[in-house]
């Protein structure tokens, strides 16, 4: 039988596979629709609002119901953010994101379900964002 | 299928996962989260998060293999744009502790006011990067 460290590497492989294949059927990794979704003033294209709808309501009532038990099914403990207050990092952090996310039109679980299509773009801007994950543990310090 | 319906099945299916991650796990599945964890970690704390990435990686390569209309069109933005934009995103998700899928799904399934705000004020950054995009500077 597995150990239960293998059945935890093992879960992680097949969510982020559903992940992947959820990414690239919803229309997350085109960035002329995602950008199409956050361009009020054009041709709003809303397919984006349905994307998140889904997640969202699968995410809320699953965690209803596993976030009752006492733990995962193959780890001590459930590892939820603890963090509650407004803090200007967050702010200026979704920010930048934000910004980001709209003049490219990829935010990061999609540009990593498209490396795959190996365009150029793509693995610049995964380049430079894993430099700009890279710089934020720098900076995160600091602030 | 209409575009509508492939974005709620796909917007399930990433639901799914974030749910898996969690029930199976105990773990946000939060996509730049994980990927800060996959440089900075070591041993089995990043193994997962390697898998997971990889997961990713491989769950978007399958549908453009049985079918080629899930295949996007080639990204429009330039080489500059490229890497402003992708250094902010890495940034921003790593200063503002997450995304689309940590914040924008995970933290507003668990109802948490940081998730909702941060999702509030990306979503607008994102509409106004956009608009000075597409209609200040860019024209069409």
């Amino acid at each position: 039988m597995p150990t239960q460290k293998t059945w935890q590497q093992l879960s992680a492989l097949v969510s982020g596979l559903i992940f992947g294949v959820g990414m690239a059927i919803s229309g997350m990794t085109n960035t002329d629709r995602v950008q199409g979704f956050l361009d009020l003033a054009g041709a709003w294209d809303p397919t984006l609002a349905f994307v998140m709808g889904g997640g969202l309501i699968v995410t809320f009532i699953g965690y209803k119901f596993v976030l009752k038990k006492p733990s995962p099914l193959f780890s001590d403990t459930f590892h939820l953010p603890t963090r509650t207050d407004i803090d200007k990092t967050l702010l200026l952090g979704a920010v930048l994101f934000g910004a980001g996310w709209g003049l490219v039109g990829y935010c990061p679980g999609p540009a990593i379900a498209g490396l795959s299509y190996a365009y150029p773009t793509t693995l610049l801007f995964v380049a430079t964002m894993l430099i700009g994950l890279f710089l934020a543990r720098i900076i995160s310090r600091r602030l | 299928m209409h575009p509508f319906v492939l974005a709620l099945i796909g917007g399930g299916l990433v639901g799914l996962a974030a749910v898996m991650m969690m029930a199976l796990k105990g773990r946000i599945a939060g996509v730049s989260g994980i990927l800060t964890g996959s440089l900075i970690e070591s041993g089995t704390e990043r193994l997962w998060r390697i898998l997971f990435i990889t997961g990713v990686i491989i769950g978007g390569a399958i549908p453009v293999l049985l079918s080629s209309d899930f295949k996007p069109p080639i990204p429009q933005s330039g080489t500059l744009l490229t890497i402003i934009g992708g250094l902010a995103v890495g940034l921003g998700t790593g200063i503002g502790s997450g995304c689309t899928s940590g914040h924008g799904i995970c933290g507003i399934a668990r109802l948490s006011l940081r998730s909702i705000i941060a999702t509030c004020t990306f979503m607008a950054a994102g509409f106004i990067g956009v608009y000075l995009l597409k209609h200040v500077f860019g024209g069409a």
